[in-house]
């Protein structure tokens, strides 16, 4: 149907979707059968606009609407493969870590972990693109980062690999009518994706726009310490829209930035040469460089890492909202969709006909920031 | 064997050659080696705090480091500009300031590497840029093309002049079927090094300031006044420094072409001009920033109203025929285009930009003192490295550097 396409279109089969919406039952394309189209929605519509605002109001909760991977957590901690010299060498370290103070007095041991951590070390400087890595490589890196900072902090951390899933495509929705400019979603970011805590940095930002005007960004308040909800504003979010063809992609000279399978733009944060240009080219501000060494409490860390997401970054390299990557290749929602109390925030799999989403983008008037540019985010905005 | 014995003994003269030298010239290494020093503690605190010692921020990510290596691809591309006619159309004049030219792009070529791994978060891993050795993305990225580019650009401009004087150090002539090609590929070379960092900027649909097909041929024009420029200034100083002799035509020559580049310069910018004022649009915005200041920010307005009127004024001197026979107003002229350019393509172009930012915010950039001096020390090593080159390659064109001389003595004496 887009045979003369002249430029990258996200698609997504909703065309086709609206055309069989007006066919009815009967199969023929226009009116005469009987069927109301009414009924016709309903055999191709499986959410209802209460069943909507049911999930939303789910989400509120705090309960998980979409699933769109059916493993959580705990279960992917024990999927992975361990073979038995890695499992050895997690269990002596666990047992030297418990081992803790003692330990680190005796000669013996700290030149032996001092050792490890050289070699750890050295292998991690000199390893390759993560995007390029077979299972084992991409499994041994992760091992590699947590031992390391079981020797450092003397604290265990959990980090994962997960791959994209197949038929998964994560897209985003931001219902501005409901957004209040509390900025939980901004707070619980910074919380879930251990960013900088001394630069202050976030990759969610809320623009207050006077009720009116329309969409002015460039008269809007990015950055306000006053009571919400302000009187006469309303409020939008911006962060990475995970466009489906992102600019920053294409001009990172070592492909340290990449698109995966299931739509997430992340970054590989050692194979980043923090060169910058991937922030020159996004249209949407949504990349945050470390400016300098990024520095979070210890007892801050959240653990749940994944390697493309939120584990700890170093200085001089680039990062941004991952879609919450460990979260979500786990089938939770991101961090800011679970702490929005206004229900603006709607995650999900877009190839799920089923899902929410999906549901907001074939039911409500949805529009993309700069769809000029091609660059086709993944996120769109809607109201009420 | 021969050869190679040929090449070790002209290291070593060379490497004496550039050890002695008048008081100015020891005068004049030793405070560039103070700036580099200085430069490289600079540097040191920089890779110590991170980039944040810069004044560079998320709003605005690139500033002075890229905006120098902008401007010096530039001075490099120019080089050219000689090139061509003495080694193809076998122009006399300027067989002198050729290997000038060279040695000057080549030491623009550093400095651009320099600026290049002085603004990278992590120079640990740069080897990750290293074809073959890291991951390239080529060639969807523009800045893998100009790894390559000027990398290429660099060896090239090595090997002409090497194999040059290295004939000439042995007494022998160039031969012609051999540089020849090297000096055609040279002059499509330096197009494209500076076309594909015009590019660089060019290709971002971001950033409307840049978006914008002019950019690329303003890039080339600018660079063809600024470089030779830069050569005459260079020139006159050799003249004046050492007994190299060149004559008078050569530099009227090399005034022609900054004189016309700088007025094709002038004719673009015209037309930029208009194109963001006639009708200002949404995308003009950098523009009246730079230009006029926007919301009471106008950190740039001082330096653009200096570069422009110093741009008018010199390619109005330039013009009159009068004065550019002239050599004190010619020798000025070339030095306020100089500056006036590198203002303009510089910061003038970078940083605009990023102002304002893909949702309107108005944030400025002021460089620090590390960022500063930085940027000085690796204008002094390319000053360093210039000098070094120089100074050998006129030592072998004088004929005070020759192999068989030392050989002959030798055999005398025995
Ligand atoms: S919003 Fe920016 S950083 Fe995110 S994918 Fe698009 S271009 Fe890349
Ligand atoms: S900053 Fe990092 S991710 Fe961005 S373009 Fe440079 S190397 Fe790629």
């Amino acid at each position: 149907m887009e045979a003369n396409k002249k430029w990258y279109q996200l698609d997504l089969g909703l065309g086709n979707k609206k055309t069989s919406q007006t066919t009815c039952g009967c199969g023929k394309s226009s009116g005469g059968c009987g069927s109301t189209k009414e009924d016709s929605r309903q055999a191709t519509q499986s959410i209802s606009a209460a069943e909507f605002d049911a999930a939303v109001e789910q989400e509120i909760m705090g309960d998980t609407a979409v699933a769109q991977t059916q493993k959580d957590g705990f279960q992917q901690v024990f999927d992975v493969k361990m073979d038995r010299r890695t499992a050895f060498r997690k269990l002596t370290a666990s047992l030297l870590v418990g081992a803790g103070a003692v330990h680190t007095s005796c000669s013996i041991t700290t030149s032996g972990e001092a050792k490890e951590k050289a070699q750890i070390d050295w292998e991690e400087q000199f390893k390759g693109n993560y995007k390029l890595m077979t299972q084992e490589e991409k499994q041994a890196t992760v091992d590699r980062l947590v031992r390391s900072y079981q020797l450092r902090k003397k604290k265990n951390i959990k980090m994962t690999a997960t791959d994209a899933s197949k038929d998964v495509l994560f897209g985003y929705a931001f219902n501005i009518s409901k957004c209040q400019g509390y900025m939980n979603c901004v707070s619980a970011c910074v919380e879930e994706n251990n960013q900088d805590r001394n630069s202050e940095m976030q990759y969610i930002r809320i623009h207050e726009m006077k009720d009116g005007q329309g969409f002015k960004f460039n008269e809007a308040d990015d950055n306000y310490y006053h009571e919400v909800p302000a009187e006469g504003h309303f409020y939008m979010g911006t962060q990475c829209f995970h466009c489906d063809n992102p600019p920053c992609v294409n001009v990172c000279p070592v492909e340290a930035t990449w698109r995966e399978e299931d739509g997430l733009v992340v970054i590989d944060y050692d194979w980043c040469i923090g060169c910058r240009y991937c922030m020159a080219a996004c249209p949407y501000d949504g990349r945050r460089f470390n400016w300098s060494k990024p520095e979070v409490p210890e007892e801050e860390v959240n653990k749940n890492q994944h390697y493309l997401g939120n584990r700890l970054r170093k200085k001089g390299v680039m990062e941004k909202c991952t879609f919450c990557v460990q979260r979500s290749r786990s089938g939770r929602d991101p961090a800011c969709v679970e702490a929005c109390p206004t229900g603006a925030r709607i995650f999900g799999n877009l190839l799920d006909p089923n899902s929410t989403i999906r549901w907001v983008l074939e039911n409500k008037q949805v529009f993309r920031l700069k769809e000029d540019l091609g660059t086709e985010p993944k996120f769109w905005y809607f109201m009420d | 064997m021969e050869t190679f014995r040929a090449f070790r003994s002209m290291v070593r003269d060379s490497l004496g050659h550039i050890t002695h030298g008048s008081k100015v010239y020891h005068l004049w290494m030793f405070l560039l080696t103070v700036v580099m020093l200085i430069g490289m503690y600079a540097y040191y605190i920089q890779l110590e705090q991170g980039l944040s010692a810069t004044g560079m921020t998320d709003r605005v990510s690139w500033g002075l480091y890229i905006s120098n290596f902008t401007f010096l691809v530039g001075v490099a591309a120019a080089a050219v500009m000689l090139v061509m006619p003495t080694y193809v159309l076998h122009d006399i004049d300027f067989k002198q300031a050729v290997l000038i030219g060279e040695g000057l792009a080549v030491a623009a070529l550093i400095m651009c590497l320099a600026f290049i791994v002085a603004d990278l978060g992590g120079p640990a891993v740069a080897w990750h840029l290293i074809p073959f050795i890291g991951v390239f993305n080529f060639p969807n990225s523009m800045l893998a093309w100009d790894v390559i580019v000027l990398n290429g650009y660099l060896f090239i401009n090595i090997t002409i002049p090497l194999y040059i004087l290295f004939r000439h150090y042995q007494g022998k002539e160039a031969k012609h079927n051999i540089y020849v090609p090297g000096a055609i590929l040279s002059v499509l070379w330096a197009v494209a090094i500076h076309l594909v960092t015009a590019f660089l900027y060019q290709g971002l649909q971001a950033r409307p300031f840049w978006n914008n097909a002019l950019l690329g041929p303003r890039f080339l024009a600018s660079a063809f006044a600024a470089g030779p420029a830069l050569i005459i200034l260079v020139l006159a100083a050799i003249r004046k420094f050492s007994e190299f002799k060149i004559p008078d035509k050569t530099i009227r020559k090399i005034a022609i072409i900054v004189t016309v580049a700088a007025q094709i310069n002038l004719i673009m910018l015209v037309s930029e001009l208009f194109k963001e004022f006639y009708a200002p649009t949404h995308h003009s915005e950098s523009a009246i920033y730079l230009y006029f200041g926007l919301e009471g920010k106008n950190a740039l307005m001082p330096w653009i109203w200096t570069a422009i009127p110093l741009n008018v004024l010199a390619t109005v001197l330039l013009t009159v025929h009068k004065f550019r026979s002239n050599f004190k107003i010619l020798y000025f002229a070339c030095f306020i285009l100089f500056v006036a350019i590198w203002i303009e393509k510089g910061f003038g172009l970078i940083v605009p930009g990023f102002i304002p930012g893909p949702y309107g915010k108005i944030a400025e950039y002021t460089p620090t003192w590390v960022e500063i001096w930085v940027t000085l020390g690796i204008w002094a090593l390319g000053a360093f490295v210039f000098t070094m080159l120089a100074k050998t390659a006129i030592g072998i064109e004088l004929g005070k550097l020759r192999y068989r001389k030392k050989e002959t003595i030798q055999s005398e004496t025995h």
